[in-house]
């Protein structure tokens, strides 16, 4: 499969890389699933820009109801689109604010991912010998650590904060991408317009970013979109754990919060299943826009 | 052989880092050094001995020596919380969490690679179509969220299944073995052990299926139709077992990964398990088991990774023995 990637990509000359960049971008148009994945971050990226003016109420706001009672776990209806939690919140509100949190951590760790996983990459394949050796050791020792037990120790030891669940993250998801991009590289740096370029005395870092790291640039992309859906999953799964920030509204929060309210016994569907349902929306579009670059850079996938 | 050694020599050195990590972990935190073993309400005598245990009155250098002998030997310190040593904590635990664990990864299997190779058979139909974006969804779901719902539903709407825990409180069992092969248990078991199964499931099927579509497109399977053999006896004798050898290595990954994410799941059902364990002792800054049960976690799944290659390596006789990659 790389040698079909690597004609695809190199045979272009140069002056093409712009186009190929935003082709690059299109790309998911055409792939039917990637397309609705592309459609699903949209509307999820629209929601949380707008947050403010689309929930109606603050999320962590207590309402009461027109006679002065408080406003607790009240069914769907108008006056609450998708009822109220036990202590008389909005949970729509909440719903539209999580998505923020969400989106927040899931493309900033996904661009860390993808920045640290091809920088080794490209380092690690492109001198080889004992930076190589050194770098895919490191690789090895962080898959050997346990994903979400590893998040939870560092939000659980640093404190529970945004940041220190990216950190956990980030110091952990970059060896796949990094080992995949390493490989491309290998074959990459071999190829004729790469010894061109020496021969007329380009340094290495001109070679590495200006001949070598374009090439590889889609298989970032894939990784990256990939690493979102994990990043998105991995902060519900904290939050809901209790190691998330206690201030900031996020789909984990919300369903920790129904969970330790006993929403499980009252039956309070509307309260614990719209974020549930938010995150497989999200974590599904990534799997369908990777999909969609899969299906384009790996044409022998296809089946 | 050598590549086992090499592999093995791989293994100890990722446990020795990790080690070494959560080292420096617990004795960089905030406040007294000694807070990774010593709880301030610990009477005098007892603080005496941990501190000759692990030697916390000499240079950092020293404790790190004796820390890694202590870690060999199995030697973790007292439990702020149990007030009892914590391997024996662990280890009350530990079976609840591999029996979770391999009943749901083997429920999980069973149906993905069973269903992988049928869905293969019927690739480009409409149960395809059907299917696959289904799995996809559940792959995509939190596992704790997919546990919430059946509990509310199975748990407390219907009443099927207990909500939550590993027996029902108050239940005695003359020994440990009984309690696990108790109807009790098994009827703890089936609501945590599902949602493990649900989420579990599309990576073997995922797998089975595309290397069921490898499979079929070789000669030996052209030959097998040309001989007349009915459909379902090509796809079990001739295309699943040469299909199986990548589910089999996923399946030994797969429990290395489980143990350590089954900590959302064991949360949810309050199942006394590893990954329970774990969460509570790190909310209670109970450190000595924080340690313990996130070293144990590392260890299980460095193991199934070693075993995942040699499974590899011993199944398909094509693997090379040379350099890695």
């Amino acid at each position: 499969m790389a040698d079909a990637t690597e004609a695809r990509l190199t045979t272009a000359p140069q002056r093409w890389r712009l186009v190929k960049l935003i082709r690059l971008l299109a790309a998911p148009w055409r792939d039917p699933f990637a397309a609705m994945g592309t459609v699903i971050y949209a509307v999820f990226l629209l929601i949380a820009v707008f947050a403010d003016v689309i929930a109606p109420h603050d999320p962590l706001e207590i309402l009461f109801t027109p006679d002065g009672n408080l406003a607790r776990s009240e069914p769907a209806g108008w006056q609450h689109p998708l009822g109220t939690t036990n202590l008389g919140r909005d949970i729509f509100s909440q719903l539209v604010v999580g998505t923020r949190a969400a989106l927040i951590v899931g493309l900033t760790a996904a661009v860390v991912v993808a920045l640290i996983g091809t920088l080794v990459g490209l380092i690690s394949g492109y001198f080889g010998g004992s930076i190589d050796a050194v770098l895919m050791r490191l690789a090895d020792v962080a898959l050997g650590i346990p994903f979400l037990p590893f998040v939870i120790l560092i939000a659980g030891l640093l404190g529970p904060r945004t940041s220190n669940v990216i950190l956990g993250i980030a110091l952990l998801l970059w060896p796949n991408t990094a080992r995949v991009i390493r490989s491309q590289v290998l074959s990459v740096r071999e190829r004729a317009f790469v010894e061109a370029a020496r021969v007329t005395g380009a340094s290495n870092a001109r070679i590495l970013f200006v001949h070598v790291a374009p090439n590889i640039l889609p298989l970032s992309f894939l990784y990256g979109s990939i690493a979102v859906g994990w990043a998105i999953l991995t902060e519900a799964s904290v939050a809901f754990l209790g190691f998330g920030p206690s201030d900031r509204i996020s789909w984990g929060y919300m369903l920790q919060d129904a969970y330790a309210s006993q929403a499980l016994s009252r039956g309070d569907y509307n309260w614990f299943v719209p974020p549930g349902l938010c995150i497989v929306l999200v974590v599904v579009a990534g799997f369908f826009i990777s999909r969609g670059y899969e299906e384009i850079l790996f044409p022998k996938l296809k089946d | 052989m050598r590549l086992i050694l090499t592999r093995l020599a791989q293994m100890l050195f990722v446990l020795w880092v990790v080690a070494t990590l959560l080292f420096y972990m617990f004795r960089l935190m905030p406040g007294d050094p000694t807070v990774a073993y010593i709880d301030s309400t610990f009477t005098e005598e007892q603080i005496q001995e941990l501190r000759r245990t692990f030697g916390l009155d000499r240079p950092l250098h020293e404790q790190y020596l004796i820390y890694l002998r202590n870690l060999i030997v199995g030697e973790f310190g007292e439990s702020f919380h149990h007030r009892r040593p914590v391997l024996e904590v662990l280890g009350d635990v530990l079976p609840n969490t591999i029996i979770l664990t391999l009943s749901g990864l083997l429920v999980a299997y069973a149906f993905g690679t069973v269903v992988g190779a049928w869905l293969a058979w019927k690739r480009g139909t409409w149960v395809e179509a059907v299917t696959i974006p289904t799995v996809l969804t559940l792959r995509a779901a939190p596992e704790f969220w997919l546990g919430m719902v059946l509990l509310a539903v199975f748990g407390f709407k219907l009443g099927w299944f207990p909500s939550g825990g590993a027996n029902s409180p108050g239940a005695t069992f003359p020994s440990e073995w009984s309690r696990l092969i108790s109807r009790d248990f098994l009827w703890h078991l089936v609501l945590p052990a599902a949602t493990l199964a649900l989420y579990l499931q599309g990576l073997p099927l995922l797998l089975m299926r595309s290397n069921m579509l490898d499979v079929m497109g070789e000669d030996f399977i052209t030959m097998a139709r040309m001989k007349g053999l009915s459909s379902w006896s090509i796809i079990m004798r001739h295309g699943a077992r040469n299909a199986l050898l990548p589910v089999a290595t996923a399946f030994a990954l797969g429990f290395g990964a489980s143990v350590g994410g089954n900590v959302v799941v064991e949360t949810v059902f309050s199942w006394p398990g590893l990954g329970k364990l774990l969460v509570n002792s790190i909310a209670a800054s109970d450190y000595p088991v924080a340690q313990a049960a996130f070293f144990l976690i590392t260890i299980v799944l460095v193991t199934m990774n070693f075993i995942a290659d040699l499974i590899y390596s011993l199944l398909d006789p094509r693997v090379s023995h040379g350099r890695r990659h």
